[in-house]
């Protein structure tokens, strides 16, 4: 646990200091964003649907995390 | 010792949203209500029931949002046919979630319950999301904990689960067209994880089934968006997954998104998924073992769905307070080939389809 947690924060602390290195300014300005902010952009459209799926494949599949809805309880043993 | 982590991170957190990088506000979530009808039809289970979730925002920094969703089941599944009887169960589950905005990061807090009648689980999530560069690069840090308890229904079995899981993520804009996602899930398990009516077979012979008592989980997945030229998207996912029962599986989704008209969106999708079995899982042992898994879903299987999503605009210049409405029909086609589960009835390698239904309104306000 004690590892899994060092290498997550460490890798945290990484990611953030390169970009925060690089001075990144954002290359893509807001007015460009026209096509981003369409709905079919969006990674869940909708969340109630989309947690539904979610929880239809993990009470049948060994694999689980990491979707697009925050998880719950579930009932699934 | 976990506190201590989270703590941690936090403060990282923190530090980092004081920084002169931030200059663009992060938004609140979208204000919608959505209702919806479910149901899943496959493999002699049939569950489906009414959902709903809300969201309000005040003040433009604070968003509250609930949440219901009911199952109904009635299972006749392999597991049951073989071992039991059919069955029928209510599952009924809620939640609150309550987030707060402070300049470009988001704070989040839920808590949910589930409920049937031998079954009940509560978890509780808290997760920080930064928004850095302009909007441009979304940091995401969640932490989650829960508390199951399982029980049997014809005694007075009891035991409970303790479950923990961390969450990183990082969204990217790569483009004036491309968004990428990067997921990293781990999630540990201790206490009661399997079913307490489930048996193992042993040379022919029904067991019940021991599973080890912790399990650790990791799961990492990049998604990546491209928008396509007149009102065309175009999504790719993929996930990869490993824990300490050695199982290890891979998800791959496609979907493809097309406006028809002003009113009309369309979403194709695919979805292919394999697994390899856990360490103690087998159709048949030939001795005892300490731990035994006859579930079919810790075996080597394969899934492949076809589906698609239609929504269908029907308010679409406002009235009154609402901004936006539209209807959606899902549908999603799953068969699921086992390798190494077979259905005892005739001795032949199991597998079965599965139809899932959506039905729901949006609104928007």
């Amino acid at each position: 646990m004690k590892s899994r947690s060092s290498i997550a924060v460490a890798s945290l602390l990484v990611a953030t200091s390169v970009l925060w290195g690089c001075g990144v300014k954002p290359w893509v300005k807001p007015y460009e964003r026209e096509h981003l902010a369409d709905p079919i952009m969006a990674f869940s459209r909708d969340p109630l649907s989309d947690k539904h799926r979610q929880h239809v494949y993990e009470v049948r599949e060994g694999a689980r995390g990491a979707g697009v809805s925050q998880g719950g309880g579930c009932g699934c043993n | 010792m976990l506190s201590r982590i989270v703590a941690r991170l936090i403060i990282y957190l923190i530090l980092i949203t004081s920084s002169p990088v931030m200059s663009q506000a992060a938004v609140l979530p979208e204000e919608r209500l959505d209702a919806m009808y479910h149901s899943y039809d496959g493999g002699g289970v049939k569950v489906d029931g009414p959902a709903l979730l809300v969201r309000k925002n005040f003040a433009e920094q604070v968003s509250v949002s609930a949440f219901y969703y009911a199952d109904a089941v009635s299972s006749a599944s392999i597991d049951v046919l073989t071992t039991a009887s059919p069955f029928t169960d209510d599952r009924t589950e809620s939640g609150l979630g309550i987030d707060y905005l402070r300049r470009n990061t988001l704070m989040s807090l839920s808590f949910s319950t589930s409920d049937e009648e031998d079954y009940q689980a509560d978890t509780v999530n808290f997760s920080l999301a930064q928004e850095m560069f302009g909007g441009m690069t979304t940091l995401t840090l969640g932490y989650g904990v829960g508390r199951d308890v399982v029980s049997r229904v014809d005694n007075d079995f009891e035991d409970d689960i303790d479950r923990y899981s961390y969450r990183l993520g990082l969204s990217q804009i790569l483009s004036k067209t491309l968004l990428v996602n990067v997921d990293y899930e781990a999630v540990a398990d201790d206490g009661f994880l399997n079913s307490p009516y489930r048996a193992a077979q042993i040379l022919g012979a029904f067991v019940p089934e021991r599973y080890p008592r912790t399990r650790e989980s990791h799961a990492l997945s990049l998604r990546i968006l491209k928008y396509l030229q007149s009102g065309r998207s175009l999504r790719a996912e993929y996930r990869r997954f490993w824990d300490t029962w050695d199982i290890s599986a891979d998800t791959l989704e496609l979907g493809f998104n097309k406006y028809f008209g002003r009113r009309w969106l369309m979403e194709f999708r695919y979805r292919y998924y394999t697994q390899d079995a856990a360490s103690f899982y087998s159709d048949n042992f030939t001795a005892e073992q300490n731990f035994m898994a006859r579930d079919k879903e810790l075996s080597t299987f394969t899934s492949n769905s076809l589906g698609g999503k239609f929504s269908y605009t029907f308010l679409q210049n406002g009235a009154h307070t609402l901004v936006k409405g539209t209807f959606s029909f899902s549908y999603d086609f799953i068969k699921f080939d086992y390798d190494n589960f077979t259905d005892i009835r005739n001795g032949k390698l199991f597998s079965f389809d599965a139809d899932v239904i959506q039905l729901f309104v949006s609104l928007w306000y």
